[in-house]
């Protein structure tokens, strides 16, 4: 590393330094002030969210809240989707970490990318046979459905980061602990799987968000009663066009999680989101 | 992996049961790898073989209203229609089209600058790269709905932005010419960041000596750029833009949150993806729907091919 830092420290009487900061400053601020107009917006009187001069000096107002959640509604379908998101992460995480591990381990790349290919086929190809399967057996607008949906985008989502993280494990270990007699199953229960905990707990995380975020399979495949947030949040814009407080307010509710999963875990995230394509 | 001895396959939970001939590991992992991959495989296989079957089925018949009620055979004829169709089909994949190299270009460009200028170490490297997180993991509706408040015509900031430095009023959403355009901004604004990441993660793994070689040879910033971190970086560039046009090939969420189900009052952002959707829940057209489905996988596969193809001749 000592060439490196002596490549990028190597002085240069160059305007770039400052430069370079405004630039990356004004990325910022593209990226983060519609975020911050929203969260502004929902803490505003429905006059002052459409009214472009009342900027983010306003004296802030719970009321959107108090009404969003007094609906029930809204929280209603935060708890389906939270429990969507769980149920079908932890279920795509047990069938897809080992699978990750055999790739990773035994070189089967080809086979992996088999599970590519749900990546590729538009999801509503799938919509009206998954509808008409489910529809036969009765299952149209349950859990059970919403779970099967989000766990297809789930399973090759953990696949693809945890094939990373397995690769990226020296396999002394785990023969290490076979010659001790383990067999290979338990090598990696007891080596691998605690070692990769780690970046498991990352892909559960993407996956959760995944889900918690997923709009077309929910639209389709759930009711009244199982409707998940975005679906929740669409329907709303129909029916109050104009309460743009209110709006704001749910979507600020569902977008906030997701924030702060992306400031606490930051570091893991973008280990997570670069593992599959660097390596691929 | 060479550790072949059968004496230590005996572990807790060997797969040779007693009696047999004890299996060595090699064997044993073969049958081992298979067995956990089988739960994956078999779960995305259920979830995608059988509706693909039946989407390809349905393709060929005039299956309209109930997908169970009786259909007709008519070979070919829904893809003919299709393929015929110069109303609605033709557009859609036209604004398809404009819609993902639109934003895979700018997003690419974009991305490439930003993670180039976040390359050299700077204070605050950890606050803009959790900024840079922001959009891509913000929900998809939410995003819609918000850039709908700030882009109102009429209330939004947007337009009292352009208004302090002197430009016009703009339609944005509210246009049947500007929307496609405007939305193609939102998923340059939404997924340049995912880019940039994962080309900056890609720059981190570059070496460092092809550069100082130029750098001794007296190359310029941008012929090293251009000849030496480039290359180098082509793998990770063609991953990253195959991953971002498939995606953008089958934008719905925003699009569908934006500008309601149909895509506009003049279809002005019907892109496949829409159409097909359209097609399948709002008119039951399960048939031709169908058909539109397997020319718009068509469509991906061969974008998949093209860019790794491609790739494949740069690396």
């Amino acid at each position: 590393m000592a060439t490196a830092t002596a490549l990028r420290t190597a002085p240069r009487r160059t305007p770039w330094g400052p430069l370079r900061a405004a630039a990356i400053t004004v990325v910022c601020l593209v990226i983060v002030a519609p975020v911050v107009w929203m969260v502004a917006a929902a803490f505003k009187t429905n006059v002052q969210v459409t009214d472009p001069t009342v900027g983010l000096v306003f004296s802030p107002t719970l009321d959107n809240f108090r009404n969003v959640l007094a609906d029930g509604e809204i929280l209603r379908s935060m708890g389906n989707s939270a429990i969507v998101g769980v149920v079908s992460t932890a279920l795509a995480a047990v069938i897809a970490v080992p699978a990750a591990w055999a790739v990773g381990r035994f070189a089967m790349h080809r086979t992996g990318s088999l599970v590519l290919v749900a990546r590729i086929v538009p999801a509503i190809s799938l919509l009206v046979p998954w509808y008409y399967l489910f529809a036969q057996i009765g299952l149209v607008g349950s859990y059970t459905v919403l779970v099967l949906s989000h766990m297809f985008v789930a399973v090759p989502l953990i696949l693809w980061i945890m094939i990373g993280f397995f690769e990226g494990l020296p396999v002394e270990l785990e023969e290490a602990a076979r010659t001790d007699g383990l067999s290979a199953f338990g090598a990696f229960l007891r080596i691998a799987l605690p070692l990769a905990a780690p970046g498991t707990a990352t892909a559960a995380v993407l996956a959760f968000i995944s889900s918690w975020n997923n709009f077309m399979f929910a639209l389709i495949l759930s009711d009244e009663d199982t409707k998940t947030m975005p679906v929740t949040l669409f329907t709303f814009i129909s029916y109050a066009s104009t309460d743009w407080g209110g709006l704001m307010a749910a979507a600020t509710l569902m977008t906030v999680p997701v924030l702060l999963a992306a400031v606490f875990g930051q570091k893991y995230l973008v280990a997570g989101l670069t593992a599959g394509a660097t390596k691929g | 992996m060479s550790t072949t001895s059968p004496d230590l396959a005996t572990g807790p939970l060997t797969v040779s049961p007693g009696g047999k001939r004890p299996k060595t590991f090699e064997q044993q992992n073969r049958r081992l790898r298979w067995l956990m991959l089988a739960p994956a495989l078999g779960f995305v296989g259920v979830m995608i073989v059988f509706p693909l079957l039946f989407t390809l089925n349905l393709s060929l018949t005039d299956a309209f209203g109930a997908v169970n009620s009786g259909r007709r055979y008519l070979g070919l004829q829904n893809f003919a229609d299709a393929l015929g169709d110069t109303r609605r089909f033709w557009p859609a994949l036209g604004r398809t089209a404009v819609f993902t190299i639109g934003a895979v270009v700018l997003e690419t460009v974009l991305g490439l600058a930003i993670a180039m200028l976040m390359r050299k170490a700077f204070t605050g490297a950890r606050l803009v790269r959790t900024i840079l997180m922001v959009p891509l993991l913000a929900t998809p509706v939410a995003i819609g709905i918000l850039w709908l408040l700030i882009l109102d015509p009429t209330n939004g900031i947007a337009n009292h932005l352009l208004a302090g430095v002197g430009l016009p009023r703009q339609e944005f959403l509210g246009s049947v010419s500007q929307s496609l355009y405007v939305l193609v901004l939102l998923d340059v604004w939404q997924w340049t960041p995912m880019m940039a990441i994962l080309l900056l993660a890609g720059l981190s793994t570059l070496p460092e000596e092809p550069e100082e070689a130029a750098l001794v040879d007296g190359a310029s910033a941008w012929q090293r750029f251009r000849f030496v971190v480039l290359p180098m970086l082509s793998t990770t560039l063609f991953t990253a833009l195959i991953l971002r046009a498939v995606d953008a090939l089958k934008t719905f969420d925003i699009l569908y949150a934006t500008k309601g189900a149909g895509g506009g009052s003049d279809f002005e952002v019907e892109t496949l993806n829409v159409y097909a959707y359209g097609l399948t829940f709002d008119y039951q057209e399960y048939g031709l729907a169908a058909a539109v489905l397997v020319l718009f996988t068509l469509v991906i596969i061969g974008v998949v091919l093209v860019l790794r193809r491609r790739s494949g001749r740069v690396s």
